[in-house]
């Protein structure tokens, strides 16, 4: 379990890294092709109930998303942050590995301000396929229940 | 930067009458957001509170807010609405302390009077004193400390209340022709899917603005461009109610020959293009759900809703002041009782195209927010909001700003400021 659970540490650095470094190109390669990603409040999961803010069932819907983020939307640049903690891994029967880890992303604006941008928890299903892990389905169940002025760059 | 009332109130200020020109001390002043929440939130308007698919059951509550009044609604327990300030009548906590919940009776911590469901004072603790001690006054009668009870009705599931005691019912205020496209959407039982929220620095009226501004939507939104989904060339429908001129629509009607995207071009406008596909294109489906079939109805009710369609994507948006330089807003999002797993998870998927991480609306609190950066420091310099202004009755373009004028004529007229120097009723 100890070396699992280091390689897990390891994806989850290479996950926040891929973000917090601009490279989010290389974000959708994370994940298995028929993955599950989702950014939903804490406030709904809470009540059973789906609405979320990000929510793709595909890899393709990931790279729709560096895409638009790139060539449609506008947005301030900001510098992500993020901070992982207190993970539990459990082994799953189908050879899975389930994680839970809380996150925070401070972001900071272009006019120099840093702040918590949200703080939520990861839920992830990892895979091993080819050898790599890769994320089967990462949900970012998020605390801060108002987001300050928009979302552009995945958590 | 500080403006009284008096220079509110003084010819200078709207001094056109058309709504073209509005005075920016409407987004940052402190007088001017306190006699909003007087005039528009306490005054004769009716603002949305939420669904009434959110409480369902006898005993259901949400907190909420009128303006930035704390306000809670329920459904009581003969299965009818209610809707309460959030303010203890004795010392004026909180009562309240939960987002959502179900209770038979809300108690306020402090001293732990209770309160039913529609707000009436239950019980006061040591009401007849203790071992002999005096307790309240004989006089005391519980009926006239309820909680303050607030006139509540329901227009297809949505829950409004209001302060005012004069205003028309409802139905009236929503008016016949806004009644008739909120009957579009809500044609059929629908479910609460939850919220999501987002908090944006700027002033409300901005966004308010901003949901009656079709001529912005292929310009700041560049999804819709990038990726051919929604054209100039699109059969529009943009017009506000009977009455006021507060509420309004705009539609977005897809016709079979969609246009090609040539307007663009040719004027080499940045948000064309071509070259750019989805790999998942099922987020742009449109299943005909309605009559008039529309990939947007963004649909304004003042003060405080915004009726949602765009794709299959339903969604009650409300706006919520919070101070001169914030406003908080919340989508709930809904679908039918009877959507079928496909449809639901369709609904799900096209949740992307709005809300905080939109992909064809994140950008809105970030020009709201512009627009606050870039006027704070000139409270008497104005917008020029000109777009069709000839031709105020041609309401077939999404290239047009007089739902924006139709907004600032009635909120001129409500706030009281047509009266130069005169004080409003």
């Amino acid at each position: 379990m100890t070396d699992i659970r280091n390689e897990i540490l390891a994806l989850q650095d290479a996950y926040i890294t891929t973000l917090d470094f601009d490279r989010i190109e290389a974000w959708p390669d994370m994940f298995v092709e028929d993955c599950f990603y989702e950014i939903i409040p804490k406030e709904n999961v809470d009540m059973g109930l789906p609405a979320p803010i990000i929510h793709c069932d595909s890899k393709g819907m990931l790279r729709d998303r560096v895409v638009s983020l790139r060539n449609a939307n506008v947005y301030q640049p900001a510098i992500y942050r993020h901070f992982t903690s207190g993970y539990v891994i459990e082994a799953q029967d189908d050879g899975s590995w389930s994680s839970w880890c809380n996150y925070v992303v401070i972001n900071t604006t272009q006019s120099g301000d840093s702040s918590v941008y949200q703080a939520g928890r990861y839920h992830d299903i990892i895979v091993r396929e080819q050898q790599a892990l890769r994320f089967k389905s990462k949900r970012c169940i998020y605390d801060t229940s108002r987001v300050q002025t928009l979302l552009a760059i995945p958590i | 930067m500080t403006l009284t009332l008096d220079e509110a109130r003084s010819e200078a200020f709207f001094a056109e009458q058309d709504g073209s020109r509005v005075p920016y001390a409407v987004f940052s002043s402190q007088e001017i957001y306190d006699l909003e929440q007087a005039r528009i939130y306490r005054g004769p308007t009716w603002s949305f509170l939420g669904l009434e698919a959110e409480i369902s059951e006898p005993g259901d509550f949400k907190s909420t807010f009128i303006g930035d009044t704390p306000v809670v609604m329920t459904r009581t327990e003969s299965g009818g609405l209610a809707a309460w300030v959030n303010r203890c009548s004795h010392r004026g906590a909180m009562v309240c302390r939960d987002l959502r919940g179900n209770a038979k009776s809300h108690s306020c911590v402090y001293h732990q009077w209770s309160f039913d469901t529609s707000g009436n004072l239950l019980g006061v603790p040591f009401r007849r004193g203790q071992k002999g001690m005096a307790g309240m006054p004989s006089d005391f009668n519980p009926k006239q400390h309820n909680l303050r009870q607030l006139r509540v009705d329901s227009f297809c599931g949505l829950v409004f209340a209001t302060f005012s005691d004069t205003v028309e019912n409802l139905a009236d205020y929503i008016g016949e022709t806004m009644g008739g496209f909120i009957q579009r959407v809500f044609h059929k039982p629908i479910e609460y899917l939850g919220c999501t929220r987002q908090y944006s620095k700027s002033n409300w009226k901005l966004y308010i603005e901003n949901v009656k501004d079709p001529y912005h939507a292929s310009l700041l939104h560049l999804f819709h461009t990038t990726f051919n989904i929604f054209r100039v060339g699109m059969r529009a429908h943009c017009v506000t109610d009977e009455n006021h001129g507060l509420h309004s629509i705009i539609l977005a009607i897809k016709e079979e020959q969609d246009a090609s995207g040539d307007a663009y071009k040719d004027q080499k406008i940045r948000s064309y293009d071509e070259g750019f596909s989805l790999e998942d294109e099922s987020i742009l489906a449109l299943v005909q759900e309605f009559d008039l079939l529309a990939t947007n109805h963004i649909q304004p009710i003042f003060p405080q809703l915004v009726v949602q369609q765009i794709h299959n994507t339903l969604v009650a948006r409300q706006i919520l002041p919070k101070g001169p330089n914030n406003f908080e807003l919340i989508f709930h999002f809904f679908g039918y009782v009877d959507d079928t797993p496909e449809m639901r998870k369709l609904r799900i998927k096209q949740a992307n195209l709005v809300g905080p991480a939109g992909f064809i609306s994140m950008e809105d609190t970030e020009a709201t927010e512009l627009v606050q950066q870039g006027t704070y420091r000139d409270a008497m310099a104005t917008s020029v909001i000109e777009m069709a202004k000839d031709s105020p009755d041609q309401n077939d373009t999404l290239i047009t700003e007089e739902l924006i004028r139709s907004f600032w004529r009635g909120y001129r007229k409500l706030m009281g400021f047509d009266q130069n120097g005169a004080t409003p009723a």
